[in-house]
């Protein structure tokens, strides 16, 4: 089993510039069952061999989606999010970067109201390896099996599955959950999820400095998460008050340290990868 | 993207925050008239993007123009190091010279992102004037709490932050509009942090900002011609700049191995990972998803700026980023600009086995390394 996507995943793709396009036909390589494409002024076209519609609302009616893919510019994204939550999709993974965090916090408002679940958005999306990819990721590194692997960095992701593959460990789901302040979906909405799936028998969570979502996830998983879990932090050489990239990865007043972060891992019974490149490594060991 | 005091003042005026009276001035000549304007019994105040700047002498009282000249004359162009600056300190360029109030008390009031919440919450302290961080330190409930729902600071929420600060009667009125006009105006100008310390209430009755910091959000700079027309070169490392102006992101660091890296998360990982095999970064750089050829070479250019770079480590996990289109920007950034420290690559991704066949091809000398650990070390043994 898998989480969030799988193969009867119906996938709609909002957003169908150059990237959109390129990464829509990836996903199909990939096992994404992609019924619809949605970008304004293109209503009745086709794309990659599906239809693309003006709206949503015509292509929920029409294709019956419940995924959405969204590529939509920067500018308009938020917006782009809030009309698939409004035609009640279950899963939105919004791949934009650079979101104004004002328009996020209207997104998150209406996201408490509906049934709806967004990843990212600034994220790699979701895949089920040999099930569905919904994102961005490199589809040939990934392999079927039952690593749970969660990451707030898409690159990191990347070269977490690299090292898993490269040691025949397979993955349920891959998830880059994004690097913004304001995010749809956390580490502990994941984690419970691994923790659920009974096919997930262990979990590679990689996390980074700023904020304290790492913390929060490490005291969920005290005494409920029974499967191995791996971790990582990146950023512990970083100095503090530089923003390392990401919007969120930043060390302010003494908070948001990879030590505390580490730290509370460690009382959590996660095990700490020495460095980026033991994340697989250290997985095998505990499985 | 930091706003200076002044400029802050400026937004938060136009949304009804009362302010002191005051004027921008760049040169000496400038500060006298604006303290003649004044009356004479003004403060000057040097406009850096960094805090603590009373404590470093960037802060003075003046009693008549003469003595507001004297400190302008003193604070323009010192550089002024203050806990925010580092130890190489500041250069100042611009004043704010401002009228004296009659201060009563000092009080705190904050606006920023709580990413827990995923809403702005207003903080305010009766703590003000001095750092808030330490206030939060020693006693986390001298801090007050009130979130924003939907856009704006609601009426009873901002009393009831003016009842808790025990305010006096005669200035409830007016602080309760200012902090709402202050929530309004972070709002609506898509500020990351809005901080106003000390908002003063003085013995006529009036509330102020005497300080005002403020930080707008980038990703939303687009919509805000205005604001973004505030943004200060000066106060920026020209390296970053130059880097943001090439779509890179570049963070200048004190070691002697250079990065190149795509993706955020990777380029901290591979500082770390550097560190780890003993060596010390030279810089964070994230050449991004979209990277091309250009983009590269000006990402080698800006790394080689720094002279300490000794040795580059090259760390890309194309998924976005196709690994041949990176190969062929290495090859081009190398024999143009003729790098001569060493390259040491690890790549992987998509069209990794077509980017591999270009380094080949090119007849250049890179050092190759199967993944990221080996990277480093072959990096930092180079660097020495």
């Amino acid at each position: 089993m898998s989480i969030l996507v799988d193969e009867t995943t119906r996938v709609v793709v909002q957003g169908l510039g150059r990237a959109g396009l390129f990464h829509a036909e990836q996903c199909i390589r990939f096992g994404a069952n992609i019924v619809a494409g949605v970008h304004p002024g293109r209503g009745g076209s086709e794309a990659l061999g599906f239809p693309v519609f003006d709206t949503m609302r015509e292509a929920v009616a029409e294709a019956r989606p419940d995924a959405s893919l969204a590529f939509v510019p920067a500018a308009g994204a938020a917006d782009a999010v809030l009309e698939a939550i409004e035609a009640e999709l279950a899963l939105v993974a919004c791949i934009t970067e650079g979101i104004p965090a004002r328009d996020m916090v209207r997104v998150a408002d209406a996201l408490r109201c509906s049934s709806t679940r967004l990843i990212g958005p600034n994220c790699p999306g979701v895949i089920s390896p040999g099930k569905c990819k919904l994102g961005i990721m490199p589809g040939h590194i990934h392999k079927p099996g039952s690593v749970g692997v969660v990451s707030r960095s898409g690159t990191l992701t990347y070269e977490a599955v690299g090292q898993l593959s490269s040691l025949g460990i397979g993955q349920s789901t891959c998830i880059g959950i994004g690097g913004d302040p304001v995010i749809g979906t956390n580490f502990i909405d994941v984690l419970e999820m691994f923790n659920e799936d009974p096919e997930t028998t262990g979990i590679i969570m990689i996390g980074e400095i700023g904020g304290t979502a790492e913390e929060q996830a490490a005291e969920f998983v005290k005494g409920r998460v029974k499967k191995p879990i791996v971790g990582f932090i990146a950023g512990a050489t970083a100095p503090p008050g530089r923003r390392m990239g990401h919007a969120g990865a930043i060390i302010s007043g003494g908070k948001g340290t990879a030590a505390e972060k580490q730290a509370a891992m460690e009382a959590a019974g996660i095990a700490v990868a020495p460095t980026p490149a033991d994340l697989g490594s250290t997985l095998a060991a505990l499985m | 993207m930091k706003l200076h005091e002044y400029q802050a003042k400026e937004v938060l005026r136009a949304y009804g925050v009362p302010t002191p009276r005051g004027f921008m001035a760049k040169t000496v000549a400038e500060a006298r008239s604006a303290a003649e304007d004044l009356g004479g019994k003004v403060v000057v105040k040097a406009q850096i993007h960094a805090g603590g700047r009373g404590k470093g002498g960037g802060v003075k009282l003046a009693h008549s123009v003469d003595e507001a000249e004297r400190h302008a004359a003193a604070i323009l162009g010192m550089t002024l190091v203050t806990h925010q600056t580092g130890p190489q300190g500041r250069l100042v360029q611009r004043l704010l010279v401002e009228e004296q109030l009659p201060i009563e008390r000092e009080i705190y009031l904050g606006i920023t992102l709580d990413r827990v919440l995923s809403k702005p919450v207003f903080m305010a302290s009766a703590q003000g004037g001095v750092e808030i961080e330490e206030v939060a330190a020693r006693d986390p409930s001298a801090i007050l709490r009130e979130v924003i729902h939907g856009a704006e600071l609601r009426g009873y929420q901002a009393r009831r932050l003016a009842f808790a600060l025990d305010i006096a009667p005669d200035a409830r009125a007016s602080a309760v509009q200012a902090m709402q006009a202050l929530a309004k105006a972070y709002d609506e100008s898509d500020a990351s942090l809005v901080e106003i310390n000390p908002f003063v209430l003085t013995t006529d009755g009036r509330a102020v900002a005497l300080d005002a910091k403020m930080d707008i959000d980038d990703n939303a700079l687009f919509r805000h011609p205005d604001l973004a027309e505030l943004r200060d070169l000066d106060e920026e490392e020209p390296l970053e700049t130059d880097a943001i102006d090439h779509g890179l992101n570049y963070i200048k660091l004190d070691g002697n191995v250079g990065c190149m890296v795509n993706g955020a998360g990777l380029a901290m990982a591979t500082m770390d990972i550097i560190q780890y095999a003993g060596g010390m970064p030279a810089n964070f750089l994230d050449v991004g998803g979209g990277a091309n050829k250009d983009q590269i070479k000006n990402g080698f250019r800006i790394i080689l700026s720094d002279p300490n770079v000794k040795a580059i480590m090259i760390n890309i996990f194309g998924g976005i980023l196709k690994v041949d289109v990176l190969a062929e920007g290495i090859v081009a950034a190398a024999q143009e600009l003729k790098i001569g420290v060493p390259m040491v690559l690890r790549l992987e991704g998509t069209n990794v086995e077509k980017g591999r066949e270009i380094l080949a091809d090119s007849g250049l000398d890179f050092i190759v390394a199967s993944n990221m650990k080996e990277a480093a070390q072959k990096a930092v043994a180079r660097a020495g």
